[in-house]
């Protein structure tokens, strides 16, 4: 889950890692209030997961309360890459003299973590990779050893971070170590990390993805979660425990057991919705192993409620299931969902008592189901299907 | 021969007495796999008798290693405990580790890791989040189902598991030597590399099926890896060409970040190596037709 800058600056600041303050809200006139509160000139910055924000309008600079407000004004709504602006961080404005770049991230390729750190922060970070690469150093992190502040002095001497502030510095980075650590982020990105008149180092910035799969050890991650944004059929989805995606200009909708054959799915439904106008897969779904009724069910009954959707491929492999199983699944999801069942279905059941599975839909006979024995020709099917509805 | 499991590997279930365990032990064991013991400190010392074999508890990988002779451990472990009882099985130095369990944080699995490099690779790591490893009529370590496909010449490296088992079924009247998955996690022990090395290596292996997705560059580096030092012939398949950026598609790791992991990338990078790209499943199991009725 990639988190809000305000979410990632309260995980920072809860570790010790220097910010400046600042409040969140979603009302200009509550934006208006928090400027006074801190009684100093203040930014008001769109709180947005995407970057180009600045670029976009997001980020502006308020001398005054009644400016503040009128910035919130006019960024409270905007669109950024398609993400609606729903609130603004109002944060003191600093002074600034140098800005530098820090990252801790995943390197799947060495399977370890990777530090990343520049004295040439601010800019697009993708950019001076590409041109200039000797200018971002790249360290290498011992998932065990980890971050000491001997390791991060070595960062910040092959980040060439200037020597006034060096030590500052490497302490800022321990302290970005302990929360990428300790809150099981997959990244923590700090652009740009400045140094203010004073010499003092200050993140000004965040950016923190924190891994799923540790959320057992994280309950209070569950509260960083904005259900504003979240799509209403992925929400549905989440609620019943399904692992599903919506994608946005799809027709046909997709239910399959594994995460790589469904990605496969998506993939022969587009090749073969080339040749019927252009159709596409409206959502990624992946009902697991198990594949019982009710949770196909609950697949069934949230593809069947997008819009989007005009008929639906199930593919299911019996590998650890069984189509009979699965088939059984099927035709009780259809009993369960009656008359909101309104799509038509084109199955491919293979592997496991494939026979079997395939008679009990044969003897079902539902109207809506279509049957169809190779995965790319039922994916055709289910394209021509959504072509002519 | 095959790949990195034969008839004579024996092994072991850390998790044996788990539900998940108990249940997959049953059809390993159904499967000819020599199962010789459980791992379970808490039920140290107990008896449980699973498809018709009396199998022992041991308290740890160690002691069971030293009473059986084990060198292969299948781990069914809940996420929660999944770190402790690899690093257990790093720790015992088994030669093989087969991780099944799904939904592991992956500094979890980037600790364990980084523990058996530190441990001079004694134990090769399979997966996280894999199905395991089946060399057919030999040994099946995981949750592959072994009646899918024979025996054969065709080697199968994947990162999904309903991938491998739509390829073995597409494949079956060929065989396979071994099919091995690899896992859709961000971080994994044994890589399509390791895998391929090991196939070219293997003289009862004579064609390799390689099965990528998004995210990551470990395709591309075995593109490379191809290019040098395999003589085999290589057939592949990416999926995920219609997967969006910044959206995790099940796999942890099935996730694209900018323009790089893209399967146009992958599939590109392949296809430059020599190796034949599906555009389906069903594409990639004919392209390794031809290629056996060719040899």
């Amino acid at each position: 889950m990639d988190l809000y800058e305000y979410q990632a600056k309260d995980l920072f600041a809860a570790h010790g890692v220097p910010v400046l303050p600042g409040k969140t809200v979603d009302t200009a006139e509550a934006a208006e209030a928090a400027a006074a509160e801190l009684g100093t000139a203040v930014v008001v910055k769109a709180q947005v997961k995407t970057g180009g924000r600045g670029k976009a309008g997001g980020v502006k600079l308020a001398e005054s309360p009644a400016e503040a407000k009128e910035k919130a004004n006019a960024i409270l709504g905007l669109d950024i890459k398609g993400h609606t602006v729903h609130q603004v961080l109002v944060t003191t404005a600093s002074d600034i003299s140098e800005e530098y770049y820090f990252s801790f991230l995943l390197d799947r390729s060495n399977r370890t973590f990777l530090a990343m750190c520049s004295a040439e922060g601010g800019m697009e970070i993708e950019q001076l990779a590409v041109e200039r690469p000797e200018a971002l150093a790249r360290i290498p992190i011992d998932a065990i050893q980890g971050v000491d502040k001997a390791k991060a002095d070595e960062i910040v001497a092959a980040g060439k971070i200037p020597a006034e502030v060096a030590d500052q510095a490497s302490d800022v980075i321990v302290k970005l170590w302990d929360t990428f650590v300790a809150e099981d982020a997959t990244l923590v990105e700090v652009n740009p990390l400045v140094r203010d008149p004073e010499n003092k180092v200050i993140a000004l910035d965040g950016k923190v993805t924190l891994d799923g799969n540790a959320d057992f050890r994280h309950p209070q991650h569950a509260e960083l979660v904005d259900e504003r944004t979240e799509n209403a059929l992925e929400a549905k989805a989440k609620a019943k425990n399904l692992n599903y995606v919506k994608l946005e200009g799809g027709s046909v909708g997709i239910i399959g057991n594994g995460a790589g054959l469904v990605m496969s799915t998506l993939d022969v439904v587009a090749y073969a919705g080339e040749k019927h106008g252009g159709q596409k897969p409206a959502n990624f779904l992946d009902i697991g192993g198990g594949a019982s009724a009710q949770v196909m069910a609950n697949g069934l009954d949230v593809i069947l409620h997008d819009p989007d959707v005009k008929s639906v491929f199930v593919n299911v492999f019996g590998g650890i299931t069984a189509c009979d199983a699965v088939a059984n699944g099927i035709v009780e999801a259809l009993k369960i969902l009656g008359d909101e069942a309104s799509k038509p279905l084109v199955v491919r059941l293979d592997g496991n008592n494939v026979v079997e599975g395939r008679k009990i839909l044969e003897d079902a006979n539902h109207p809506l189901v279509t049957q169809v024995a190779t995965m790319d020709d039922a994916a055709d099917k289910a394209a021509e299907l959504a072509a002519g509805a | 021969m095959s790949i990195f499991l034969n008839e004579n590997s024996k092994v072991i279930v850390q998790g044996l007495t788990g539900s998940e365990g108990t249940k997959r032990a049953t059809k390993m064991l159904a499967a000819g796999t020599n199962i010789v013991g459980g791992v379970n400190a808490r039920k140290a010392g107990t008896t449980v008798s699973i498809g018709g074999k009396e199998l022992t508890v041991f308290g740890t990988v160690e002691e069971a290693i030293k009473e059986t002779g084990a060198d292969v451990s299948v781990i069914f472990v809940p996420p929660k405990f999944a770190k402790d009882a690899v690093l257990e099985a790093i720790d015992a130095a088994i030669p093989l580790a087969v991780v099944i369990t799904e939904g592991i944080p992956v500094h979890d699995s980037a600790y364990f890791w980084a523990h058996a490099v530190a441990k001079g690779n004694k134990t090769r790591i399979i997966g996280p989040n894999c199905p395991g490893i089946i060399s057919p009529g030999k040994s099946n370590a995981g949750i592959i189902p072994a009646d899918i496909a024979g025996p054969g010449k065709i080697g199968l490296v994947s990162k999904s598991g309903t991938l491998t088992y739509q390829m073995m079924f597409e494949l079956k009247e060929f065989g396979f030597s071994t099919a091995i998955g690899i896992g859709g996690d961000p971080v994994i022990g044994t890589t399509h590399i390791d895998a391929l090395e090991a196939f070219e290596a293997d003289p009862d292996t004579a064609a390799i099926v390689m099965i990528g997705e998004i995210g990551g560059d470990a395709e591309e580096r075995a593109a490379a890896y191809i290019k040098e030092n395999v003589t085999k012939p290589v057939v592949g398949y990416v999926a995920g060409f219609t997967a969006p950026e910044g959206k995790t598609m099940g796999h942890a790791g099935a996730i694209v970040s900018g323009s790089a992991g893209t399967a146009a990338a992958k599939k590109e990078a392949l296809e430059a190596a020599g190796v034949k790209v599906g555009k389906t499943p069903s594409e990639t199991a004919s392209l390794m037709k031809e290629i056996m009725a060719s040899l």
